[in-house]
C-alpha cells in the first residue's frame, strides 16, 4: 500500500497552528492564501502553497518575489522539511497498524506491505476507506493505493483514481498504461528528455520496445535515471528492495559524577560499574554487544570518545574492562571527567550461558573470540585475520583475508597442484641464467645469494585473469625448484619471449621473479 | 633457508594434528621483520585439514608478537600456537621465554616458536632445534622434480632426551626421522617426541 501525504507540509503547519486554539482558527486560515517559504541564494522561494493561494496561481518552488505579484496579500510562514521528515518517520511506523512493515518514501510518502493482510480489514477497498479516514482525521489529506510491487503502488497514488487497487491476477500493464511516465519515478531531467522523446505516456514505451530503451539508457545505472529499470520494477519483473523502517534502542548506561574524575584508577572504578550496569542491561534484552562506545565528558567542554568492536558478541563486564583499560591510557582528563556513558550502537542476539569470568580464564583458558579480542584490541582490526579462499586461479589472488571469526564465503576451493606454504607479499626480482630464454632455469641470484637449482619441475602456465587485467598483462611459468641444500622455492618467468607485451617490446628477455618459499 | 623452519612446526604438529580430528583454530603470529623475511602463510599451500584453521597474526614489533603469542597460548580453542620471529631482538629475553613456556605448560597449547636468522642463547624451551633444509629424495615420478621436504634437524638442548641429529621427512601421514649416516631406516618416530602437547619447541637457524 502507498500512502502519498499530497499536502503533508502544509497538513503539519496547520496542525501546530490550530493545536493550541483547538481548531478554532482552522478554517480561516484555510480560506486565506498561505506559503510556506525557504531562504534561498535567491530570496525566499515557496515550498508549498495552501488550496486558496494555489487557486490564484501561486505555485510551488516560486519565488516569494514574483507570487506577491500574483497576491499582494499572500502570507507567509517557514518551512520545516527536518521537521516533516521526523514525523513522517513517525508516521511510518504508526501505519504498521496496516501491515508487519513499512518503508519511507520521501519526501511525503509511506510504503507499508499489506500482503495477505488486508481480509483482516474487510477487504482492498474497505483497507483503504479506513485508511483515508483515520489519516484524515489527523488532518492529513492523502492519496492511497494497493498494487503488488511498490512502483505500481506508487505510481497509483500518485497519478490513478481515487483509492485505486490494482490486484496481482489483473493485467497491470494494461492498467498502469495510461498513467504518465512521472510515475515511473524518475529524474525530472530523464522526464525531460523522455518528454522530449514524445513518450508521454507508459504505454508509449511498451510501443516501441525494450531493446530501443536499453540501447537509449545503457550508461544509466541508477533506477531512477533508466525507465527500463523503473518499468520492470513497476510490473515485478525485477526486485526493488525497501529500506524499512525499524524502532531500536541502542542501550546506554552513564553515570554522573559529584566531583570530577582526574586519576586513571578512579576512571577504571566507574568503568567497571559502567560494564556491570551494561551486563544487566543485556542480559535484560538477551543480547550481546559487538560494538560499544565509552564516552567521557570533561568538566572544560570536550567530550573524548572511545570505541571498541568485538569479534563476537558478549556482555561479559571483566572481558570489557580489560579491553578499555588499553583504550584509556591516553585519556587526557583535563579539569576532570563528570559524565561517563557506555552505549551499545550495534547488539546482536547472545543466549543466556555461563558467565567467562577472568578467574575462570585464567585457570582454564580464554575463549578464541576473547582472545580475539584481546589482540585486535592491541594491535589493530586488520593485524589479525584469516586467510579465506578466493575464486581466483592467480596465485596472489587465490585468497583473501577476512576477519578471524567470519564463515568463509566460498565452500568450494580450486584444486591447485602444488603450492608453496609461503607467499611473498609481493614477488621480488630474480636474476636467473638459463640455457634457453624459455628453457629451464639453471641458477638463480635472489637476496645476493646465488642459488644452484638442482631439480626443476615446470612450467606450470598461468594467465593472467582476462576480464580483470588489460590486453597487455603478461602470463607467466611457474617453475618448482630446489637449490644445491635443499631449499624450495617458486619462481616464475614474467611473460613468453616473442609476445610482444611488456618488455618483450623493447627487446629484452623476460624478467624473473621468486614468489613463494615451499615447505 | 626461512622456509625449511616455517615448515617445520607444521610437520611435527601436522601429526600431532591428523591423529586428533579436532576443529581447533591454530594461530600464526609473526613479526614484522619476518614476514618481510620468508612471506605470509598462504592458504592453497598448506595440508588440507589446517586450511581452514589457520588465524594469521601480523605483529609490527617482537614485543606485539610475543603479547600474541602469550595471549594465544592462554586461549583454550587453540590447537597450537607458531610464533615467527626474527633475529635477538630484546625484548625475547629468558625471562620471557620462560613465561611463554610456563603458559604453555599450564593450558597444554603447544608452542612452536620459529627464530629466523637468530643466534643461540639463553631459552627456557624444552626442546631446542637446529633446523636445515636437506636434499630431498628423488620424486618417485618425475626424477628431476623436488622430492618431498627434507630437514636436517639438530637437536641440541632437550630436557629429557638425548641430543642428536636426524634427517626430517614427512611422507603425508608421519614426520620419519632417519639418521644422517647412513640411509638404514631408523624406528625414530618423531611424533612420540613431539607429540605429548606441553612441550614448547624452538628451532635456531643460522
Amino acid at each position: 500500500m502507498a500512502i502519498w501525504l499530497t499536502r503533508l507540509a502544509m497538513d503539519r503547519w496547520h496542525k501546530n497552528q490550530t493545536a493550541p486554539e483547538h481548531g478554532a482558527a482552522k478554517e480561516g486560515a484555510e480560506t486565506h492564501p498561505l506559503a510556506l517559504i525557504t531562504e534561498t541564494a535567491h530570496g525566499p522561494r515557496i515550498d508549498a502553497v495552501n488550496a486558496s493561494a494555489c487557486a490564484i496561481g501561486v505555485q510551488p518552488k516560486m519565488l516569494l518575489a514574483d507570487a506577491r505579484g500574483l497576491c499582494p496579500h499572500l502570507r507567509t510562514a517557514p518551512s520545516d522539511p527536518l521537521g516533516d521528515l521526523a514525523f513522517l518517520e513517525n508516521l511510518a511506523v504508526w501505519a504498521r497498524r496496516w501491515g508487519p512493515w513499512s518503508a519511507l518514501d520521501p519526501p511525503d510518502g509511506v510504503l507499508v506491505d499489506v500482503t495477505e493482510v488486508a481480509h483482516l480489514f474487510g477487504g482492498e477497498k474497505a483497507m483503504l476507506e479506513e485508511a483515508q479516514t483515520v489519516l484524515g482525521r489527523q488532518g492529513l489529506a492523502t492519496r492511497l493505493a494497493i498494487a503488488p510491487t511498490a512502483g505500481a503502488a506508487w505510481a497509483l497514488a500518485h497519478f490513478g483514481p481515487e483509492r485505486a487497487v490494482l490486484r496481482a491476477e489483473d493485467d497491470g500493464a494494461q492498467r498502469l498504461s495510461t498513467l504518465p511516465v512521472a510515475a515511473l519515478r524518475l529524474d525530472p531531467d530523464i522526464l525531460l528528455l523522455l518528454r522530449r522523446l514524445g513518450l508521454k505516456r507508459i504505454g508509449n514505451l511498451y510501443d516501441i520496445g525494450r531493446d530501443t530503451l536499453q540501447r537509449r539508457f545503457r550508461t544509466h545505472r541508477a533506477p531512477a535515471a533508466n525507465p527500463l529499470v523503473r518499468l520492470d520494477q513497476l510490473l515485478g519483473r525485477v526486485p526493488e528492495p525497501l529500506l524499512p523502517v525499524a524502532v531500536t534502542h541502542a542501550p546506554l548506561v552513564q553515570r554522573r559524577l559529584m566531583e570530577p574524575l582526574r586519576h586513571r584508577s578512579l576512571l577504571d572504578r566507574v568503568v567497571e560499574d559502567l560494564a556491570e550496569d551494561m551486563a544487566r542491561e543485556l542480559e535484560g534484552r538477551g543480547e550481546g554487544a559487538r560494538r560499544l562506545e565509552l564516552g567521557l565528558w570533561r568538566v572544560d567542554g570536550e567530550a573524548v570518545i572511545r570505541q571498541l568492536e568485538m569479534a563476537a558478541a558478549t556482555r561479559d563486564p571483566a572481558h570489557i574492562i580489560r579491553l578499555f583499560g588499553r583504550k584509556l591510557d591516553d585519556v587526557d582528563a583535563g579539569f576532570g571527567i563528570e559524565l561517563v556513558r557506555l552505549r551499545a550502537p550495534w547488539c546482536e542476539i547472545l543466549p543466556l550461558s555461563q558467565a567467562d569470568f577472568e578467574a575462570a580464564a585464567e585457570n582454564y583458558g580464554t575463549g578464541l573470540a576473547a582472545c580475539i579480542d584481546r589482540l585486535t584490541v592491541r594491535l589493530g582490526k586488520h593485524a589479525v585475520r584469516r586467510p579465506d579462499p578466493h575464486a581466483s586461479h592467480l596465485p596472489e589472488r587465490a585468497q583473501t583475508w577476512r576477519a578471524p571469526l567470519d564463515k568463509a564465503v566460498l565452500q568450494e576451493e580450486f584444486g591447485f597442484h602444488a603450492r608453496p606454504l609461503k607467499l611473498l607479499d609481493r614477488p621480488e626480482e630474480i636474476a636467473v641464467l638459463y640455457a634457453t630464454p624459455d628453457g629451464l632455469p639453471r641458477r638463480f641470484r635472489w637476496r645476493g645469494a646465488v642459488h644452484e637449482i638442482l631439480r626443476v619441475e615446470g612450467p606450470e602456465r598461468i594467465a593472467p585473469e582476462w576480464w580483470r587485467e588489460r590486453s597487455s598483462a603478461r602470463l607467466r611459468d611457474y617453475y618448482r625448484i630446489e637449490d644445491g641444500e635443499g631449499r624450495r622455492y617458486w619462481i616464475y618467468r614474467h611473460g613468453v619471449m616473442g609476445d610482444g607485451r611488456g618488455q618483450d617490446r623493447q627487446g629484452s628477455a623476460p624478467q624473473w621473479f621468486l614468489q613463494g618459499l615451499f615447505a | 633457508m626461512a622456509l625449511a623452519l616455517a615448515l617445520d612446526g607444521m610437520r611435527a604438529e601436522g601429526t600431532d594434528l591428523n591423529s586428533s580430528h579436532d576443529a581447533r583454530n591454530i594461530l600464526w603470529v609473526q613479526d614484522k621483520a619476518a614476514i618481510r623475511l620468508s612471506g605470509r602463510p598462504y592458504r592453497p599451500g598448506f595440508p588440507p585439514e589446517l586450511r581452514a584453521r589457520l588465524i594469521h597474526v601480523a605483529a609490527k614489533t617482537p614485543e606485539d608478537a610475543l603479547f600474541a603469542l602469550e595471549e594465544g597460548l592462554r586461549c583454550r580453542d587453540l590447537a597450537f600456537v607458531i610464533g615467527e620471529i626474527t633475529g635477538n631482538p630484546k625484548a625475547l629475553g629468558f625471562t620471557v621465554s620462560r613465561r611463554l613456556s610456563v603458559a604453555a605448560e599450564k593450558h597444554g597449547v603447544p608452542l612452536f616458536l620459529i627464530r629466523l636468522d637468530a643466534r643461540r642463547d639463553l631459552s627456557s624451551a624444552r626442546m631446542r632445534w637446529q633446523m636445515h633444509s636437506t636434499a630431498s629424495p628423488p620424486s618417485c615420478w618425475n626424477a628431476a622434480a623436488p622430492g618431498t621436504a627434507s630437514w636436517r634437524a639438530e637437536l641440541f638442548r632437550a630436557r629429557a632426551y638425548r641430543q642428536g641429529e636426524w634427517i626430517l621427512r614427512d611422507d603425508g601421514k608421519h614426520l620419519a626421522a632417519h639418521s644422517p649416516a647412513a640411509a638404514q631406516k631408523d624406528h625414530g618416530d618423531l611424533a612420540d617426541a613431539s607429540g605429548d602437547g606441553s612441550l614448547a619447541q624452538k628451532s635456531n637457524s643460522a
